[in-house]
């Protein structure tokens, strides 16, 4: 689960393609209606298309000539997940801080409070 | 957005607005809690990732003080710097935050230690970046596994 989510962060840390990803939220799309609005070739978006598949977040039809760019609904997830995740590590950091304050706690052999 | 688990950790990041919430309780007074944010030798026992050990090079926690860290994992280092806007001792610290990797990138935070009373303290952070698009890659790439290869990648998004 880990590895997944972390080729999708990674899938999602180029700008086309976390704006590939919004546009495919609102429907399908062929490569070559992918490409248009951006300044590279078809070619590089069908590079970007791939790392996309690869993690999961899009997948492609089987018609022919058209093959549409399918966004996977698990994606409108992705938000949550990644708050999920950042929650816990800020969990894991006050944790850490439960152990020192319990320390700070503990009677003190020298006497007096800080 | 909001989520709570079995720990009492909770946390909301606005849809529409660049901020993050953090909210956790403590079974320790707003004293030891605050002392623990800025004890130089407390703050490096839990603030910084735990494969990464962390260096204080400056700490005044006062208001109008500065700081500044570096994270050491193997040969690389990276650092952090901000400035304490205002420390008002057990109650509130309001800081900015920079790393150097991204140096035109500022967030700001404040904490706020809240009395429960019966040695209980709450702890709110909120944390304002300069747009959703960058709190969404902080967010995106977690702090623990790499505050660095979250910067990394914010560097690519922001290209």
């Amino acid at each position: 689960m880990e590895d997944r989510l972390s080729r999708v962060f990674a899938a999602l840390a180029d700008p086309i393609r976390r704006d590939m990803v919004a546009r495919l939220a609102s429907g399908d799309a062929t490569v070559n209606e992918l490409a248009e609005p951006y300044p590279v070739t078809v070619q590089a978006v069908s590079k970007h298309l791939k790392v996309l598949e690869e993690a999961g977040l899009v997948t492609r039809g089987k018609q022919a000539q058209r093959r549409p760019v399918h966004l996977e609904a698990e994606v409108f997830d992705l938000m949550t997940k990644w708050i999920e995740r950042y929650r816990r590590q800020a969990e894991e950091r006050y944790q850490r801080l439960d152990e020192v304050l319990l320390e700070l706690g503990q009677p003190r052999t020298e006497g007096g409070a800080p | 957005m909001t989520t709570t688990t079995r720990a009492d950790t909770t946390i909301s990041a606005d849809p529409t607005l660049p901020l993050i919430r953090i909210t956790r309780e403590f079974n320790a007074p707003p004293e030891s809690v605050f002392r623990a944010h800025t004890d130089p030798d407390l703050v490096v026992k839990w603030m910084g990732p735990r494969s990464i050990t962390m260096e204080l090079l400056r700490w005044d926690p006062t208001t109008g003080g500065a700081y500044r860290f570096v994270h050491r994992r193997g040969d690389e280092e990276y650092g952090f710097y901000g400035s304490f806007h205002e420390v008002r001792p057990s109650e509130r610290i309001v800081q900015t935050f920079t790393f150097e990797g991204f140096p035109d990138g500022v967030c700001l935070e404040t904490l706020t230690f809240e009395d429960l009373g019966n040695g209980r303290t709450r702890l709110q952070a909120l944390s304002v970046y300069e747009s959703t698009e960058t709190r969404d890659a902080v967010l995106s790439s977690g702090m623990e596994t790499g505050v660095v290869e979250g910067y990394e990648q914010l560097d690519d998004l922001l290209d």
